[in-house]
């Protein structure tokens, strides 16, 4: 699958622990909201660039790629503090909000899938308490990520079936014959699951090799 | 949690994912176009109920998180947690989980108005009550100025909505997946 934001690249932002990466992206994110001072949070700014190009070697073309959906959102901040308060709040609040966007962008692009769903399997294991299994985890999203293509398989057969019959436009019609057709689907992987033994107690395996 | 459970979780959050990748209508003067993947919110909950929908929609948000571009617009990764807009994110699952126990509350004598009930209050009201603040208090702004910058995204939901209702009410025909407890306990 080749769907991932992951960059591949041999660096050592790329193999330092995806959980690392995760604590100290969460640190920063609490951190920068106690920064008031322009020349810091820009100084914070920079330094996550430096880190992600210069350190981890990632083209800027995947950076801005990921930046790009929260851009018009930051300029209508701008624009807005502009106009209401002063441009010194209005920067600094897009440098905030701009250096956590890019420094999570260099977390997705230099941490693989797997990786961050081992992180999520790792994060759920006080969850046990409550009976929910990290294990299971790890198979809800592999299913997830497996279904995906699926329903867009199931869709379109449908769609061509609908119109083999005449119907046309009649977009939302298809949407229940769709659901039907993925519920039963559903079912029958559960049983599948069940029958292979996916609810006895897991065995003690390591995480993180389930994700395709 | 049954493992046909773990399965219907896992299909909501990749139905979500799909109605992602149609492509979105944009609407002039708005940053973000209209998409459908909040069908799939409402869906999650008035189809799986309010404990799997919820988990459905936070299967998908730790799926995105995780680097999948798999919001609309091919958007994804950990940024989209951290912009002035992911208070919208984060209320999915919590909304998901709201249509999901309106709709299991009205289970048997469930028709399209109780499923329109619950998708404009889960899929509607609590979205926009988690996504205001979120980006007023993120970005700075008035609560005032951050509800006027969505309102052009109410009629796009109501079209939604009512969808997801006339959906969920064939299937709920076709394929119940929300069981009814033998005697209805208390709180339902």
């Amino acid at each position: 699958m080749t769907l991932s934001l992951y960059v591949p690249v041999a660096s050592p932002v790329h193999r330092a622990p995806a959980g690392l990466k995760l604590g100290l992206l969460a640190a920063l994110a609490v951190a920068l909201f106690l920064v008031g001072r322009l020349a810091v949070a820009g100084g914070v700014l920079a330094a996550v660039l430096l880190l992600g190009v210069g350190v981890a070697r990632l083209p800027v073309r995947a950076l801005v790629a990921q930046v790009r959906p929260v851009w018009p959102w930051l300029v209508l901040l701008l624009a807005f503090h502009l106009v209401f308060t002063d441009w010194r709040t209005g920067t600094l609040v897009v440098l905030r909000l701009l250096t956590l966007v890019v420094a999570a962008a260099v977390v997705t692009s230099t941490t693989r899938v797997t990786e961050l769903v081992a992180v999520v399997e790792w994060l759920a294991r006080p969850l046990a308490v409550l009976g929910i299994r990290p294990a299971r985890i790890g198979l809800v999203i592999a299913m997830t990520l497996r279904f995906i293509p699926l329903i867009a398989e199931r869709a379109a057969a449908i769609r061509e079936a609908q119109a083999a019959r005449g119907a046309t436009g009649m977009r939302w019609g298809m949407l229940v014959p769709l659901l039907v057709q993925v519920l039963r689907l559903a079912h029958t992987l559960g049983e599948a699951l069940d029958a292979r033994g996916a609810d006895a107690p897991a065995p003690p395996r390591r995480a993180g090799a389930s994700a395709p | 949690m049954k493992s046909r459970d773990l399965a219907y979780i896992a299909l909501f959050a990749a139905i979500t994912a799909v109605l992602g990748l149609l492509p979105p209508v944009p609407v002039p003067g708005i940053p973000v176009p209209i998409t459908a993947q909040t069908l799939g919110v409402m869906l999650a909950g008035s189809v799986l109920g309010a404990r799997r929908g919820g988990l459905a929609l936070l299967t998908f948000l730790v799926v995105v998180a995780a680097g999948m571009p798999l919001l609309s617009g091919g958007r994804g990764g950990l940024g989209v947690f951290v912009g002035p807009s992911a208070g919208y994110l984060y209320s999915w699952p919590i909304a998901a989980f709201v249509i999901g126990l309106l709709t299991q509350v009205t289970y048997r004598r469930f028709n399209l108005a109780w499923a329109m009930v619950a998708n404009l209050v889960g899929g509607i009201a609590v979205i926009y009550a988690l996504g205001i603040p979120f980006t007023s208090i993120y970005g700075d702004v008035s609560l005032s100025a951050a509800a006027t910058g969505s309102l052009s995204f109410i009629p796009g939901d109501l079209v939604k909505a009512g969808i997801a209702s006339v959906v969920a009410v064939a299937v709920r025909k076709a394929y119940p997946v929300i069981e009814l407890p033998r005697r209805r306990p208390a709180a339902g």
